[in-house]
């Protein structure tokens, strides 16, 4: 008789989730799935909200990325208030900017720090007591300390941008409600030790060296580990380079080819479809060019720097270069160079902060530029995790009465069940026991996406849940709903 | 409740010129705010709960090596231990839990969360006037 083995919650990722691993009589695995069990409503609970609280109510998506639904919802609404990204004022753009680049900049260092560094520090295959942040505080104190650090510088500069450290309002439709003041660039720029843009530079650049000696003495490990060919999905900007905050889209295919062309992301619907599956509240979307079947693709860190053509920060560029050559430009597959890709972007987000702090309009300038309104808007953002779709529609009172998102964790959700799949296999075929190893293996897998799977299950209200039975010839003998 | 409690506070840390009292708020709570309690000898964190109490409790926080955190945020004993392990400090911690009953996306709080969180704000006012009775005070509520 078969096994199905049960892995919950995943530990250390944003939200619950749920693996079953189904085995056959000779123990070999025959289907993997990552569930996602919790339930949440955010397009249908903005429905009959004035549009203009939107940036400020979408950020109670997600207690890690508020700042990418903030602004993703000012995009979208600043198209329906007709001041599309091409008419932004300087001020207003480079502000934005900020917040976000503030907010990659804490994302990525908690997540390699706090969240991946005990499995790459200790391997995955080290006791479960082992493979902890306090077991790495003690042996590798100073990069906790980092960490913390890293995060709070972070956070500092999205609460001067935002406004405030959670649910921000500075990004408005049309704009930006504040300016930087000269106490707090001078802060970031030369403020007291170690809370300082030069420090972070450095401290990023540190934790690269610590990715690659680790790399160097792991190669089998972090190499082929969850590797498997994939489409690539990001933002870039219109010239090729890495850009986080706007640009057209872009997908390559496995080899390299464009498979979606720049295109404009107020036509998304056009290349882009969602499909339903029973088994999960996590939709999974493709390319419509493509089908369901083969149009999947990953979005998040290793995506977007296997879409950009170069990255408009010298630092990071030199280690972009060190990065492409390692697959000889080709895309790079490889899960777990996901860490690599996420610490090169860490670096580029603390250039960018110097050199928006150093950058005079944020000071002063236009903060709000008004337009002819429409009714509908996209707003596309490069999330920590990955591309972020934000879709809006108003009805003549101003009241928002459709809206659409497509979260990053969702991007990669056949990308997340295909690793599941291929390490369950590599680590579980033939064997009668799972050990705490091999699990976490599992989860390892999944953690390299960094996923938010509270952000990834948006719904709302009483959703029915259908059930649907299928026999061994997938014919359905069943289905039972719950409203 | 949280936010709101934290807010109303403040606003009576002021008003009153209390100067030794600092407040802050956070959606959840995360690392950095091991590097923030390490400056002071008290902490109290503030959080709606959804336990079988009447209108709240004060409990003692104690740093705790078992990491049951989510990716992306931390515990209150997760912090302590954090500010343990780095800073080689540990405030004296605890954890205010405010009964809450609705946690739909809605807005503002039901009479009854209302109702417990100025029992709450009462409650914290005649701490902070009385530091010296922090400890017995505590102790009491729980009992």
């Amino acid at each position: 008789m078969g096994q199905k083995l049960t892995i919950e919650p995943v530990t250390r990722v944003e939200g619950h989730g749920k693996v079953t691993i189904h085995l056959d009589d000779e123990n070999n695995v025959v289907q993997t799935r990552l569930h996602i069990v919790e339930f949440r409503g955010f397009e249908r609970f903005i429905q009959g909200r004035p549009y203009w609280e939107a940036p400020v109510l979408v950020q109670r998506l997600c207690g890690i990325c508020p700042v990418s639904h903030h602004l993703a919802a000012a995009k979208a609404l600043d198209v329906i208030v007709g001041v599309g990204p091409d008419n932004m004022s300087p001020t207003a753009e480079k502000m934005r900017r900020l917040m976000h680049y503030g907010q990659f900049f804490q994302s990525h260092s908690l997540h390699f720090f706090h969240l991946a560094s005990p499995d790459l520090l200790f391997g995955i295959y080290a006791e479960p007591s082992k493979r902890n942040v306090f077991e790495v505080i003690k042996d590798f104190r100073d990069l906790a300390v980092q960490a913390v650090m890293m995060r709070k510088f972070g956070q500092e500069i999205i609460e001067a941008t935002a406004g405030k450290k959670i649910h921000g309002t500075g990004a408005i439709p049309g704009g930006i409600n504040k300016h930087l003041s000269i106490e707090e660039k001078m802060k970031f720029l030369i403020g007291k030790d170690p809370l300082n843009v030069d420090q972070m530079i450095a401290w990023a650049q540190g934790a690269l060296e610590l990715f690659k000696d680790y790399h160097k003495n792991n190669k089998d490990l972090i190499d082929n580990f969850a590797k498997f060919p994939s489409s690539h999905l990001s933002l870039v900007r219109k010239d090729g380079a890495l850009d986080i905050y706007h640009g057209v889209i872009r997908a390559v295919d496995t080899d390299g080819n464009k498979i979606l062309h720049d295109v404009d992301y107020q036509d998304y619907l056009d290349y882009i479809a969602e499909e339903v599956k029973s088994w999960s509240y996590m939709k999974f979307p493709y390319l419509r060019s493509l089908g369901n079947k083969d149009g999947w693709y990953t979005v998040g860190p290793l995506a977007r720097l296997n879409t950009c053509d170069f990255i408009p920060s010298p630092l990071a560029q030199k280690e972009f270069e060190t990065f492409k050559a390692y697959t000889n430009g080709k895309p790079n597959n490889m899960s777990m160079h996901m860490h690599w890709a996420r610490l090169i972007e860490t670096l580029h987000a603390a250039e960018m902060i110097k050199e928006l702090l150093n950058d005079p309009d944020i000071l002063e300038g236009e903060l709000v530029r008004k337009g002819n309104k429409t009714i509908e808007g996209v707003g596309l953002i490069e999330a920590p995790r990955g591309t972020l779709f934000h879709h809006y529609r108003i009805n003549k009172d101003d009241q928002i009465e459709m809206a659409n998102l497509i979260v990053s964790t969702t991007n990669n959700n056949t990308a997340m069940n295909r690793a599941v799949e291929l390490v369950a296999k590599s680590q579980m075929n033939g064997r009668e026991k799972i050990t705490e190893g091999m699990m976490n293996a599992v989860e390892t897998a999944i953690r390299a996406y960094d996923p938010c799977l509270s952000c990834a299950t948006h719904a709302l209200g009483k959703m029915p849940l259908e059930i649907t039975l299928y026999n061994s010839n997938e014919e359905v003998i069943d289905v039972l709903r719950s409203e | 409740m949280g936010p709101i409690l934290v807010d109303l506070i403040e606003k009576w840390v002021i008003k009153n010129e209390i100067n030794n009292i600092s407040v802050d708020s956070n959606y959840q709570l995360n690392i950095e705010d091991a590097y923030t309690i390490r400056d002071y000898d008290i902490v109290i964190f503030i959080d709606a709960s959804i336990e079988e109490i009447d209108d709240f409790i004060v409990t003692r926080v104690q740093p705790s090596d078992k990491v049951n955190y989510t990716m992306h945020s931390a515990s209150p004993s997760f912090v302590l231990n954090l500010c343990n392990k780095i800073y080689n400090y540990t405030p004296e911690t605890y954890l205010l839990h405010i009964k809450g009953y609705e946690f739909q996306l809605e807005e503002g709080l039901s009479q009854r969360a209302s109702k417990n969180l100025d029992e709450a704000l009462r409650f914290i006012k005649r701490l902070l006037l009385r530091p010296d009775r922090l400890e017995r005070n505590l102790f009491a509520q729980i009992s």
